[in-house]
C-alpha cells in the first residue's frame, strides 16, 4: 500500500505539470487586459502599454511560463498584480475560511446523506423512500443560491436565530465560528447530500439483493447489524467515490456560496481575480484546486483497499 | 398572466422580505457597545484591490485613500478649491511662478513631519499621472523645496488652473506621501502606505476582496473651517471604519437591515423601494455630481469614419429609453443630457445639442443613405458583467438596427472590452466599432480631467476622435481667466464636440446610498465623506 500511495503522489507531479501548462495556455489566449484595467478608464492607450511593460506582460509566452514554472518548483507562486501581495500570502489568508466551509459541508453532508439513503434503500417503495427522493430531487435541481437566499430570509431575516453574512476565525470562539458557518454550509451542502443519498440508496438497494444478505437475516441478525455492518460496509465503495468526485462540485459551489454569504475565502479570491485577470491569483489557485483534487482521489483509491480487502493494487 | 423568476426578482424578494423581518440580528461584531458606536461598518462600491492612489486610478482607491492621505487643496461642495495642507501660497505678477507654504505641525502616521520634499516629490509622482499635472510637467522649468515648509513651482507660461489641478476629487489626487514611498515609479505601485490624512490604513487586517480596516490617526491635525467635501476641518469622530466588501447586493442590504452593517455606499436601485420602507434606515442620493453614460463610435474604421454616420445614430436616440434601462422608473434618478458637462455645474451648457431632441428616425435614416452606409457590419462591443454597459448595449443595439444598421453584438465582460477598446485593428480583425461605458459626473464638470471629450486624434481616447475645433476650446478653457471666459469656451466646445460626434452621451444619472438611522453626519458627495460621521450606539 505504501509503495502504491508513493507511486501515485510521484504519478502527481506529470499532472501537475500539465495542469500548470494548461492554464498558463489558457490565460495566455484569454482575451482581458490587466494593464488596462489597472489604468482605469481615464487611461491613454499609452498609459496601459508602460503598465503592460513594467507587469512584464507584453514578453514571450515561453520566457514567462518558463519563470513562472521555475518559481512554482521554489514554492514562489508570484505575486498578485492588483494587490503586490504573494499569492501564496492571499491563498493564506484565504485558506481557513473556505477548508472550514468544506470541512463543515462534508461532515453535515455525509451525516445527513449516508443515513437518508440507507434508510430510503430499507423503506424502499414506501413513503419514507419516496420523501428521501423527493427531496434528492429538489435538492439536486435547485441552484445553490437560490436555497442560500431563502435561507438567509427564513433563518436570518425571519427568525434572526443566525447571521445573514461574514466569517468568524475559528480562533476567536468555536461557537461564533461554527454560527456563521451553518447557513453557508447547509446551501452548499444541499446538493451533496443529495447526491450521496442517492448513491447510497442505489448502491444499498443493490447490496441488499445479494445473497449475503439473505443469509445474515437467516441467521437471525438484526435489522442494524445487517444494514450497517453487512450492507453498508459493502456499498461503501461507489459511496465513497462520489464523495471524493463530490468535492469538485464542493470547490465550484463555494465559489457562489462564499460571495452570497460574504465568507473571506478562495472561491471569491479566485472570482475576483478572473474578473480582473489577475493570472498570477488565477495560476495559484488552480494549482492548489487541482492539487487537492489528486490527493482526494489518491485517498479514495487508498480507501478502497481498507474498505474491501479484495482490492489490491 | 406570466409568473417572473429570475435572480433579480429573487434578490427583491429576499431583500424585501427583509424589511418585514425588521431591525436587529446576532452578526454584531464583539465589540463593547462604546467601541462599536465608535466602528462603522461600511459597503464600499468595490473591491479595494490595490491601494496607491496614483497606480491606479478607481474610485474606490481614491475614496480609501482620502481616508489616509490628505491633499494640498481641496474642493468644496460649491467645487471651489480651498487651502488644506497649505497654509498659504503666493504667485507672481506675471503668473509663472508658484510659492507654497504647508500648514504648521502636519505628521505623518509614521511620525514624522511633512517636509516640503515629501511634497515635491508626491507632485512629481502624481504629475506623471495626471492629465492636468502632464499639463504642468510640459511647461515645469522648475520645482524645488525652498526649506523645509515651503516649495516653488516656476513655470514657462501662465497656467491660472493651478489650484483647480491640486484640489479636484478626480483621479488621480495630489496625495501626499513621505519622499521614499512617492520616489516609487508612478507606474509601479507602492507597497507602504503611510500618509497624513486622518485615518491610518490598518495593513495587518487588509484582506484584498473582503476587508479593509482604518484607524484614527491621533495626530492628525484638521483644519479649523467646516468640513465641506474634500475642503475644511476633516474631524473625525469615529475611532475605527471597516470596510466589508459584499459583492452580493441582496446580502448587503440584508446586512443593512439587520444592523450587521451600517453604511452601504451603492444599493442597486431594485432594491432601494424596499430599504426606504425600513424605519431604521436613510436613503439619499449619493453623488450629486452623478453619471454620464455613453457610447464611443470608432472614427477609424466605417462606418463611423464618416461624421454623417455618427450623427444619424445621434439624430435616432431617445435618452429616456437609455436612462430607463438604467434606472427604471424612480424620475428623480435620470435627466436628458443634451451635451457633455454634468448638469447643475456652472459650465453646464446645451449648444448644439438641438440634434439629442430629435428622436428622429426618420431623419436618421435618411442621413445615413446619404452617408453612403454601405450595409458594413457594426461590432458593437457590450459588456454584460456590467448592469449599466449591458442595459445600454441592448438599448443600442436595438436602435442600430430600427435605423437600418447591420449590428454584430459582441457580447462580452468588462475586463475584455477594456483590452478590446485599445486595439486600433479592424473591427473584423480584433477592432471594434462601438463600445459603452459611463463618465463619474465629478469628472465631467470641466475640461480638466475629461479625457473623454478630447479629439486629439492619436492621442485621444479610444475611438480616437480628431477635431481641431474641439481641442481649440479646450485650450481656450485652460487659458481663460474668467468664469465666463470659460462658459464661453464651453459654449463653443459643446456644439464642436455634438457637431463631431465626439461620443454620444446617453444621458445623466444617479444613484443612492443608504444607512442606518443611528449614523449620522452622511452628506451627498462625489466620495463617502467619512469626517463628521458619528455612530450612536
Amino acid at each position: 500500500m505504501f509503495a502504491y500511495a508513493g507511486r501515485r503522489i510521484l504519478a502527481t507531479i506529470p499532472v501537475m505539470a500539465i495542469v500548470a501548462l494548461f492554464v498558463f495556455s489558457l490565460l495566455y489566449i484569454a482575451p482581458g487586459d490587466p494593464a488596462a484595467i489597472i489604468a482605469g478608464d481615464q487611461a491613454t492607450p499609452a498609459d496601459i502599454e508602460r503598465i503592460r511593460h513594467n507587469l512584464g506582460l507584453e514578453r514571450p509566452f515561453l520566457i514567462r511560463f518558463g519563470e513562472w514554472s521555475w518559481n512554482v518548483i521554489r514554492g514562489d507562486l508570484g505575486t498578485s498584480i492588483f494587490t503586490s501581495l504573494p499569492v501564496t500570502a492571499l491563498i493564506a489568508q484565504r485558506i481557513e475560511p473556505t477548508l472550514s466551509l468544506m470541512i463543515v459541508t462534508l461532515l453535515l453532508s455525509i451525516g445527513i446523506a449516508v443515513p437518508l439513503g440507507v434508510a430510503a434503500a430499507w423503506k424502499v417503495g414506501t413513503w419514507i423512500d419516496s420523501l428521501v427522493m423527493g427531496f434528492a430531487v429538489l435538492g439536486f435541481s435547485v441552484p445553490v443560491f437560490v436555497i442560500a437566499y431563502l435561507l438567509a430570509y427564513v433563518f436570518a431575516l425571519q427568525l434572526e436565530w443566525l447571521p445573514v453574512q461574514g466569517y468568524t476565525p475559528l480562533a476567536n470562539g468555536v461557537v461564533p465560528w461554527f454560527t456563521n458557518l451553518i447557513l453557508p454550509s447547509v446551501a452548499l451542502g444541499t446538493v451533496y447530500i443529495a447526491l450521496i443519498a442517492r448513491i447510497t440508496r442505489a448502491t444499498m438497494l443493490e447490496v441488499l439483493a445479494q445473497d449475503y444478505i439473505k443469509t445474515a437475516h437467516a441467521k437471525g441478525l438484526s435489522e442494524r447489524g445487517v444494514l450497517f455492518v453487512h450492507a453498508l460496509k459493502n456499498a461503501a465503495v461507489p459511496v465513497v467515490t462520489v464523495i471524493g468526485l463530490g468535492i469538485a462540485l464542493l470547490i465550484g459551489g463555494a465559489v457562489v456560496t462564499e460571495s452570497v454569504f460574504v465568507i473571506p475565502g478562495l472561491g471569491r479570491l479566485t472570482v475576483d481575480a478572473i474578473l480582473r485577470r489577475d493570472y498570477p491569483v488565477i495560476q495559484g489557485i488552480v494549482l492548489l484546486f487541482s492539487f487537492t483534487y489528486v490527493l482526494v482521489n489518491l485517498g479514495i483509491d487508498l480507501a478502497y483497499m481498507l474498505l474491501d480487502p479484495r482490492i489490491r493494487y | 398572466m406570466t409568473i417572473r423568476m429570475d435572480r433579480r426578482s429573487l434578490i427583491k424578494g429576499v431583500a424585501g422580505a427583509s424589511v418585514l423581518a425588521g431591525a436587529g440580528g446576532i452578526a454584531a461584531p464583539a465589540l463593547s457597545q462604546g467601541a462599536a458606536a465608535k466602528t462603522l461598518r461600511f459597503v464600499p462600491q468595490a473591491n479595494l484591490a490595490n491601494f496607491d492612489p496614483i497606480w491606479g486610478t478607481q474610485y474606490v482607491v481614491r475614496n480609501a485613500a482620502a481616508l489616509v492621505w490628505d491633499t494640498l487643496y481641496g474642493v468644496d461642495e460649491k467645487l471651489v478649491p480651498q487651502r488644506q495642507m497649505v497654509e498659504s501660497e503666493q504667485v507672481s505678477d506675471d503668473g509663472l511662478t508658484w510659492t507654497f507654504k504647508l500648514r504648521p505641525g502636519l505628521k505623518f502616521h509614521d511620525g514624522t513631519p511633512v517636509l516640503a520634499k515629501d511634497v515635491v516629490a508626491s507632485l512629481v509622482r502624481w504629475s506623471a499621472r495626471d492629465p492636468m499635472g502632464l499639463m504642468l510637467r510640459g511647461i515645469q522649468k522648475e520645482l524645488v523645496a525652498v526649506d523645509d515648509s515651503s516649495w516653488r513651482w516656476v513655470l514657462s507660461r501662465p497656467y491660472p488652473k493651478m489650484l483647480l489641478a491640486l484640489a479636484k476629487n478626480n483621479a488621480p489626487c495630489s496625495f501626499i506621501m513621505p519622499e521614499r514611498i512617492a520616489q516609487t515609479d508612478p507606474f509601479k505601485q507602492i507597497t507602504e502606505y503611510v500618509g497624513s490624512g486622518p485615518m491610518r490604513f490598518v495593513r495587518d487586517e487588509w484582506v484584498p476582496g473582503a476587508r479593509a480596516v482604518f484607524a484614527k490617526f491621533a495626530d492628525y491635525v484638521p483644519r479649523q473651517e467646516k468640513a465641506s467635501w474634500l475642503a475644511g476641518g476633516k474631524q473625525m469622530l469615529l475611532d475605527r471604519i471597516e470596510w466589508i466588501i459584499m459583492p452580493d447586493a441582496a446580502t448587503a442590504s440584508a446586512a443593512l437591515q439587520n444592523g450587521e452593517v451600517d453604511w452601504w455606499e451603492t444599493p442597486l436601485p431594485d432594491l432601494v423601494p424596499l430599504l426606504k420602507k425600513n424605519r431604521n434606515i436613510n436613503v439619499d442620493i449619493a453623488d450629486p455630481l452623478g453619471n454620464i453614460g455613453s457610447f464611443r463610435m470608432n472614427t477609424l474604421f466605417p462606418p463611423f469614419d464618416n461624421v454623417k454616420v455618427r450623427r444619424a445614430v445621434l439624430m435616432a436616440m431617445n435618452q429616456e429609453d437609455y436612462m430607463r434601462a438604467l434606472v427604471g422608473d424612480d424620475d428623480a434618478l435620470w435627466k436628458p443630457l443634451p451635451g457633455f458637462f454634468t448638469p447643475d455645474t456652472p459650465l453646464y451648457n446645451e449648444e448644439g445639442g438641438e440634434i439629442l431632441k430629435m428622436r428622429n428616425i426618420e431623419a436618421a435614416k435618411k442621413m445615413l443613405a446619404e452617408a453612403g452606409y454601405k450595409g458594413e457590419p457594426v461590432t458593437c462591443v457590450v459588456a454584460q458583467d456590467q448592469s449599466i454597459t449591458k442595459g445600454m448595449g441592448e438599448v443600442t443595439a436595438e436602435l442600430l438596427k430600427k435605423i437600418g444598421f447591420n449590428v454584430d453584438f459582441v457580447a462580452t465582460d468588462w475586463g475584455t472590452t477594456g483590452t478590446r477598446r485599445t486595439s486600433k485593428s479592424p473591427p473584423g480583425q480584433g477592432g471594434w466599432n462601438m463600445f459603452h461605458t459611463w463618465h463619474a459626473g465629478a469628472d465631467c464638470i470641466n475640461p480638466a480631467a475629461y479625457t473623454a471629450i478630447r479629439a486629439n486624434g492619436e492621442k485621444a481616447w479610444f475611438g480616437w476622435p480628431d477635431s481641431p475645433a474641439v481641442e481649440t476650446e479646450v485650450t481656450a478653457w485652460f487659458d481663460a481667466k474668467t468664469l465666463d471666459e470659460e462658459k464661453a469656451a464651453m459654449k463653443r466646445l459643446n456644439k464642436a464636440a455634438l457637431d463631431y460626434v465626439v461620443y454620444a452621451p446617453t444621458g445623466f444619472f444617479l444613484g443612492y446610498q443608504a444607512w442606518r438611522k443611528n449614523v449620522s453626519g452622511v452628506v451627498k458627495g462625489p466620495l463617502p465623506f467619512a469626517w463628521g460621521v458619528s455612530k450612536a450606539a
